[in-house]
This record gives C-alpha cells, structure tokens and sequence, in this order.
C-alpha cells in the first residue's frame, strides 16, 4: 500500500518545455549551446561571413586578424566560416543516424517484445550478428559499395547503432509488455499494433529519448572520425570532422585554432545533447508514477 | 446450487494447465448461472489466477473447454472481430490498482478508447457514456480528468472497474480486484460493486483468499488446492460448514475477534502442508 | 502537543512496577516529500514494557511503518525528528558507533517482504551468522550452531541444510520463518515487526503468527507489531494502538478494542471490514479516503472530516490524548460517546 497519497489534481500539461526550465544552469547553458547548434545548422552558410570554400593559400595558417576571429586553416579559409557552414553536415549527419537507427530499433525491440519465444529469439540472434560489426568497419564496407560520402557513412552507422537501439529497448518494452493496463486491454481485445504504438511505445519514450541524446553524441563523434578517414563527407565541404583531419598537420606546427576550434565544436554539442538527455529522461521518469 | 433452469452463463469443464512438469490446474470445472456470482477460493499456488487469465484467453488451457454467454472460448483467436465480441462478454480487473492503468492516459482517455474499440459511436455519444460510466463508479470530472498519478488506490480501482464495464460485459472478473487496498476503501468498492450488480445483472467470478470478502460478494463458491477443486457449494456453506480438511484449516485461519493463532502439531519440515 | 510523561503514566493501567523498555514520547518526524518538508509523525506517543506485546494498527498513511523506522534509526537522510525515543533510559537519537551497533542487536526488526530484505546471491547462512559474528564476536562454528537451534525454533527442522540454501529456494512463508529466526539470534529485547505476515497467504500467516506468539513469549521478548489487521494484532498483542494521519488516536486493551473502543475511527475500522459469518446488505464503508499526515489540517481534528460523530467541537482544534478507562484516545467527546461506538457486528 502506498503512501504517497496525492493532494491535489494535477491535469496533464505539456511537460517538455517545464521539464527543461527545471534543470538547472547546466541544463540551461546545454539547452542554449544546442539551440545555437541547430540555428547554424540551418542557417550557417548565410551567416558565414566569408566564402568557406575558396583557397587562398597565400594566407595559410595565419591567426585570427582584422574581421576573421578564428584566423585561416591549412587552405586559407576562413576558419569561422567553415565552422558555420560545416555546421550543416556535422549535425544533419548523426540526426539521420539517430532517426533511423531509433525507428527500426524500437520496431524490433516491440515486436521482440510482444511476440516472445521464436519471434524474439530469432530477431535477438539476427541483432548478435550485426552486433560483431563495429561501425567503422561497416563504414569502409559501405564505401565500398556506394561511394565515399555522407549518406554512405550515415547509412553504415545507422546499421551499427541499431542493435544497440534494439538491445537496449527490448528489456523496456518487456517491461512495459507484462504490465496489468496491456493485458487487460488485450482481453478487451484490442489489437497489438495499436497496444503497441498507442501503449507501449508511448512508455517507453522516456527511455527511447535518453537513448536517442546518447546515440547522437555518439554518431557525432564516429561520423568524424569516418570523415577524419575520407570515407564521409569529402573536402573541400565543410565539415568539423573533415576540418580535424585537413589541419591536424597545423597543431604540430602551432597553429592549433583551426583544428581545435572544431573540436570544441564537437565536443559542447555532444556535451549539451548528453546534460539535456540525461536531464529529460529523469523528469520524464520522475514524472510517470 | 438454484437456477438449473437457465443456462449457465460461463461453463468451464474438464480445465488443465501445465507449465513444464508443473500443473498448475487440474481437472477443475464450474458453472456460473446468469445474474449469480462465483467465488473461486485458494492460496498461492492454488491455481486460481490461472484459470481466471485461461477465461480471459491471457493463458491457453492444456486441455478442457471453456464456454461463456453459448460461444466457446477454450483456445486463442486470431480473428480481430471474435477477440473484440469475447471481450465484450468476459472482463476482469486486476488486482493491482498502481499498474492496470495506462500512466500516461486519463481516466476520460482509458475509457473513451475502450468504448471507440466496440462501438462505432460519435464522440459526443461517447463523451456522454463516459460520463455515466465514471459517476457509476463513484469518481466525478474532476478525477476522470487526472492521470493514474494524482488518484488513490481505490479511485484507480474504480476506474479499472469502469473500463471494465464500458465493454458491458456479462461476466466480470475480480481478481483480487480489492486485495491490495485500505479496509476502509475495500469497504466502498465492495459496496460500489454490490450496486453495480444490482444495476447492471453482470455476473461477478470472485477470485480471493479473502474468506470475509468471499461472504460478503458471492453466492457460490469453489475452493482451489494444487490445482484441484477439492470443496464446492453455496458461499454459505463452504465457510459455515467446510467439510473438506483444508477448507476448514483455511477456516479457522482468519483472524477475527477473539481468533488465536495456533501452531500445528507436527514439528514440521518448515514446508507447507501437503493436504491429502 | 501531550505531555510524554502523563502519556506514559496513562498507559500503565495496574502494571506499574516495571520501568517501560521503550518510551516514544512527543515523536513528530518531517520529511522532505517532493522537494517540501512535511509532516509525517505527529506527537507520537507510546510505550512497550519488558515482555509487553503492542499492536500498531492504521490504514495508509497513518504513520505506523515510519513509527517502527524511526525507532530503528530507520529514517531516510534529512528527516527531522523531534521528541523523544529512549530504549531502556537511553536516548535512541543519540546513538552513533557503537553504541548504534549495541542497540540494534537489542532491537531487531523484521520486515513486510523477506525478499526485499535479503541478498539473494548470499546464503541464508551467511545472513544469519553474520551479525553474530561481526557484532557479538561469536566463532563461526557456534554461530552456525546458535542457527540451526533457532531454525528448530521456528519449524525449521533440517537446518544445516538450509543454511547453505539461497533465499530462492524458499517460500515466502519459510523465508520470514527465517528471517524471525535471524532477528531473535542476537537476543534482542524488542522485535519491531513491520507487517510480518501480509504478503503470506492466510494458513502461513496463522502459523507464523503462532511462531512469533510462542517464541515471544518463551524468550519474553517485548514486541511492536505492526499491521492494518484489527483482529490480527488483537490476536497476539496484550495492547494495540491505533493511528490515524500521523497521530495516536486511540490505545487500549487488545480484548476490550473491538466491542468497547473509545475512538471513532477505530469504531469505523472494525465496523468497515466484511464478516465472515454473513452477508451484510451493504458494508459501514467510511466515506472519504484516509489522510496521511501532511494531507490533515492543523486545526481540527484530522478524522473529523469523515466521522460521523463529529460536532463543532471537534473542528475548533486538534483533540490531545486524553485517558479515559484503562486506555486512551485522541477523541474530544469520547466520554460523551462511551459506550456508544462499539460492538460492530461479528464480535
């Protein structure tokens, strides 16, 4: 017996946007580095001040003067713009990554989930197969078959993370599957697809969210290290991770602001997506029962 | 048993269940006659949550039928139209009021989506039936309204029972559906569930280890041991005079005023009796 | 707000010579509760004397659980505890280190779920001897000894065998016999038990209860038994004591509480529970939910609200303990209503 009698009658309220009032400055100050993030994503090239493209390489490796506050990187470019404009490929790439991995993740884990015995064996031994294939490998594979580029390291990495996705979410759904309000709308006889999308799914979306902030930090990081390899995005396109690998030459030499700028770049987003997660996800949690 | 002269409105015969090597029911067959209500008594282990989930089709008998309001109901259904009708003849509610309901659904919603499931209603034909069903049940606006979270065990309760209803079942059944709350509010669901049959001539299944809440809800009664039925008759009569050595040993175990508990004779193995 | 001594003398009705063993006097815990600090225990009062069994009887949210883990030391980080709880003279809030370690091998608690209460990759064995080891200094081999015996104790006859069982292995019901056997290895002089026997089935309650009943007495131990069961705690307890939203209410004689009880609620409690011997046409069914502590107003009575004896009186302030025949109650017209609130049908 509970308890934790309630006081008061609380009507349902759109809890996103209170949730992430509540979180505190980190959770603040992540919140507004993700904004900035996505506001340059879709903006960035027209914000750039200069043309990220154009070589110039008279100006190679000159620190930051006159209008350019991050200075020139190994072609001459202007550092600031490349970084706005890679902003484009360097975050589109792991939300494509994270929408389809999550998507064909949580389908597998329901089904798995609802179905039992064969059904889940089978889809959990297909799961183990893909889990021996690390992502890069799988990248290099793609390459192979589709060309170097963005959509072929997307496509690779949502292959690799869907397991993970998959594995992850199954022990929710069971959860969530066993509970008394499923079976009792089973025996008013509805039917699983709508238990699952109306139900289950609904549920589990505290933890699908949680997992989907992870995964996108992640994918950030493996899509440039891909590009890093010049299997992702190909220069001369802007891109972070692209940016690492054409300036790594730089940091040796002592002119680290290009290279270091965008792993900055890199490094706060996936920091704010992993603070805003986390942050979610317990509100989430904490609000259910 | 009275009313032989109308047809039983559930007819279980010849049930078994085996998980593995264990046989959780054995042989165990009963009638519920229109309009009367049934206790099934036991322990754990006695097999009586498992026949009720075999009713409802949550479990799949081993071997037996099951017929209730003249369709058989023995094995799973693929069939979307006769799941839907066979919920509309059984319904249960479950004993534990903090997970039967959707966290995430009012008790509007709950309700509203069972009844959009039966009924090709309009919604302001469905908003008006929810409403009764929700003042049938003893809660008002503004708890239908609430989520799961903001209500009590027993307004919960009564909100399982209302989605239970709103199938207009012939059958409802209880299991343990008061077990886990207050005495006091056991009180007024027991009361609640006493008016909802007077209005409504559904036919109540009891499952219960609660002998005191047995007498109080149903006129006939089956007790379960190891998965056998071992006593049957009226209510009356299986706890004023249990014939059956464990019936009376469950008998003279529930504390009431003036009870003392006594230890049996043998030393014992520490495990559980094994009635003959 | 009672005076604990007066309380403490109001409860000793012709035993008075042996000092009481466990003295709760003006307990009123606050915890933090969804980020506000709140009332959960409020001017509790009561005591256990050597030998003594006392029954603590109350619905949800009465405060009876957080009343056993607040003698424990039980309480979560952060609570605020004010008034008094002295074991034996000693003032239990005071206790660190040692002295902590000394009292809990005095005072021994068993619990609603033995399962929850047991490390389930650990042998029952190791569970068992452990705080004799560890606190007493007994050797392995006695202890182990010291275990079996009390196996036997509580029906447990091959012993050596279940100690080096898993807790899995067990029923629930042979799980608790354990667990009364763990709690009395370190003879303690009280046993707090939390709503022992809920989660068994009604036969294995019975025979746990006549477990814990005979074993109390043989080892005359003082007992606070905790549970929701009028008629359970009347079965084996000389006293009980009933709360309601955080407070005392009512403390009287297990014989005399149902037929002659001298608060309402409890009068409402015993009337509210089916009878096994008929069908009622409708049940006395309390209108209203149970409060707990924090839910119930502060100037008035907190059962007011669904009592069906309440008068103005009752809403002017909240009612204190008052003796009243041999017991005591937390109802400003219980001399007015003596007489009137007992024998609910199925006495």
């Amino acid at each position: 017996m509970s308890t934790g009698i309630p006081t008061a009658i609380e009507a349902p309220r759109f809890r996103a946007l209170t949730s992430v009032r509540a979180t505190g400055i980190v959770g603040i100050a992540s919140a507004i580095i993700l904004a900035a993030a996505t506001f340059t994503a879709i903006f960035g090239p027209l914000l750039a001040p200069y043309d990220p493209e154009l070589p110039n390489l008279s100006l190679a490796w000159i620190g930051p003067a006159g209008g350019h506050l991050l200075g020139f990187d190994v072609q001459g470019r202007d550092v600031l713009s490349r970084l706005l404009a890679g902003a484009q490929t360097s975050m589109l790439g792991p939300l494509v990554v994270v929408i389809v991995s999550i998507v064909t993740g949580s389908l597998l884990a329901v089904v798995a989930a609802w179905r039992r015995g064969a059904a889940d064996a089978a889809i959990s031994s297909g799961l183990d197969i893909l889990f021996a294939f690390p992502g890069i490998l799988l990248a290099v594979l793609a390459t192979a078959v589709f060309g170097a580029g963005l959509p072929a390291a997307a496509i690779a990495l949502s292959l690799a993370y869907m397991p993970y996705v998959a594995r992850v979410l199954r022990g929710a759904a069971y959860r969530e599957r066993s509970q008394p309000y499923v079976a009792a709308l089973e025996v008013q006889g509805a039917s699983a697809t709508s238990i699952c999308l109306r139900h289950l799914i609904p549920n589990m979306l505290p933890l699908i969210v949680a997992q989907a902030t992870i995964l996108f930090g992640y994918a950030m990081v493996d899509l440039a290290a891909i590009s890093f390899l010049g299997l992702g995005v190909q220069p001369p396109r802007p891109d972070w991770g692209v940016m690492i690998s054409e300036n790594q030459t730089g940091i040796v030499q002592g002119y680290p602001l290009p290279a270091l700028s965008a792993g900055v770049c890199i490094v706060a987003v996936v920091i704010a997506v992993n603070v805003l997660g986390e942050r979610l996800f317990e509100q989430a949690e904490a609000g259910r029962r | 048993m009275a009313e032989t002269d109308k047809a039983p409105v559930l007819q279980a015969t010849g049930l078994r269940k085996e998980f593995g090597e264990l046989v959780a029911v054995d042989d165990v067959s009963f009638d519920l006659p229109p309009g009367r209500s049934l206790a099934i008594v036991g322990e754990s282990g006695s097999g009586k949550t498992t026949i009720a989930r075999m009713i409802v089709g949550l479990e799949r008998p081993t071997n037996g039928t099951i017929t209730a309001c003249g369709h058989d109901r023995s094995r799973p259904t693929r069939s979307t139209r006769d799941r839907r009708r066979r919920g509309r003849e059984v319904q249960i509610v479950f004993q534990d009021p903090y997970t039967s309901l959707d966290p995430r659904q009012t008790a509007e919603a709950t309700i509203d989506e069972v009844l959009r499931l039966h009924h090709g209603w309009p919604a302001d034909r469905r908003r008006a039936r929810t409403a009764e069903l929700i003042d049938l049940v003893g809660l008002d606006t503004r708890q239908s309204r609430a989520l799961p979270r903001s209500l009590s065990g027993g307004q919960r309760q009564r909100v399982a029972i209302a989605r239970a209803l709103a199938a207009q079942p012939a059958i409802l059944i209880l299991d343990e559906s008061v077990a886990a709350l207050d005495v006091s509010i056991q009180a007024q669901v027991l009361n609640l569930l006493a008016d909802i049959r007077d209005q409504t001539h559904v036919s109540y299944i009891l499952i219960s280890h609660d002998l005191a809440v047995v007498r109080q809800l149903t006129d006939e009664a089956i007790v379960l041991h190891r998965g056998k039925v071992i006593e049957r008759g009226t209510t009356g009569q299986v706890l004023d005079d249990p014939q059956h050595p464990y019936t009376q040993r469950l008998r003279a175990s529930v504390p009431r005023p003036g009870w003392k508990p006594r230890r049996r004779d043998q030393p014992g193995t520490g495990k559980e009796d094994d009635v003959p | 707000m009672s005076d604990p001594a007066a309380v403490a003398a109001l409860e000793s009705p012709g035993a008075a010579a042996s000092a009481p063993l466990l003295e709760v006097a003006g307990l009123s815990v606050l915890l933090e509760i969804n980020g506000a600090k709140r009332p959960v225990l409020r001017d509790v009062s009561l005591t256990v004397r050597p030998g003594e069994a006392v029954g603590l009887v109350g619905e949800s949210g009465s405060g009876k659980s957080m009343t056993a883990r607040a003698i424990d030391r039980l309480l979560p980080r952060g609570a605020e505890v004010t008034g008094s709880i002295r074991f034996g003279g000693e003032d239990v809030n005071q206790l660190t280190g040692a002295g902590l370690r000394r009292y809990r091998n005095k005072v021994a608690m068993i619990f609603q779920d033995p399962r929850a209460h047991t490390n389930p990759v650990r042998r029952i064995g190791d569970f068992m001897t452990e705080a004799l080891q560890a606190n007493l200094a007994v050797s392995a081999p006695e202890a182990r000894r010291r275990a079996v015996d009390m196996l036997a104790q509580v029906g447990i006859d091959d012993g050596a065998k279940r100690l080096g069982q898993y807790p899995h292995q067990m029923s629930g019901g042979m799980l608790q016999r354990v667990m009364i056997a763990a709690a009395l290895l370190t003879k303690p002089r009280l046993l707090l038990a939390d709503e022992p026997t809920t989660a068994l089935d009604v036969t294995t309650q019975a025979e746990v209860m006549a477990i814990l009943d005979g074993l109390r007495r043989e080892f005359g131990l003082a007992m606070l038994f905790i549970t929701h069961d009028l008629d359970l705690a009347a079965a084996i307890c000389d006293r009980t004591a009933v709360m309601y939203a955080g407070q005392i209410v009512e403390i009287r004689a297990s014989a005399l509480l149902h037929d002659d009880p001298l608060h309402p609620y409890t009068a409402a409690l015993a009337a509210a529970r089916p009878d096994i011997t008929q069908t009622a046409h409708r049940l006395r069914a309390i209108p209203g939910r149970p409060l707990s502590a924090f839910e119930a107003p502060s100037q008035e009575c907190a059962f007011a609200p669904r009592c069906p004896h309440a008068t103005d009186i009752c809403r002017t302030e909240v009612p204190a303990l008052a003796r009243l025949d041999g017991g005591v109650s937390r109802c400003a017209r219980a001399r007015e209503l003596r007489g009137q609130l007992g024998g609910a049908p199925g006495g």
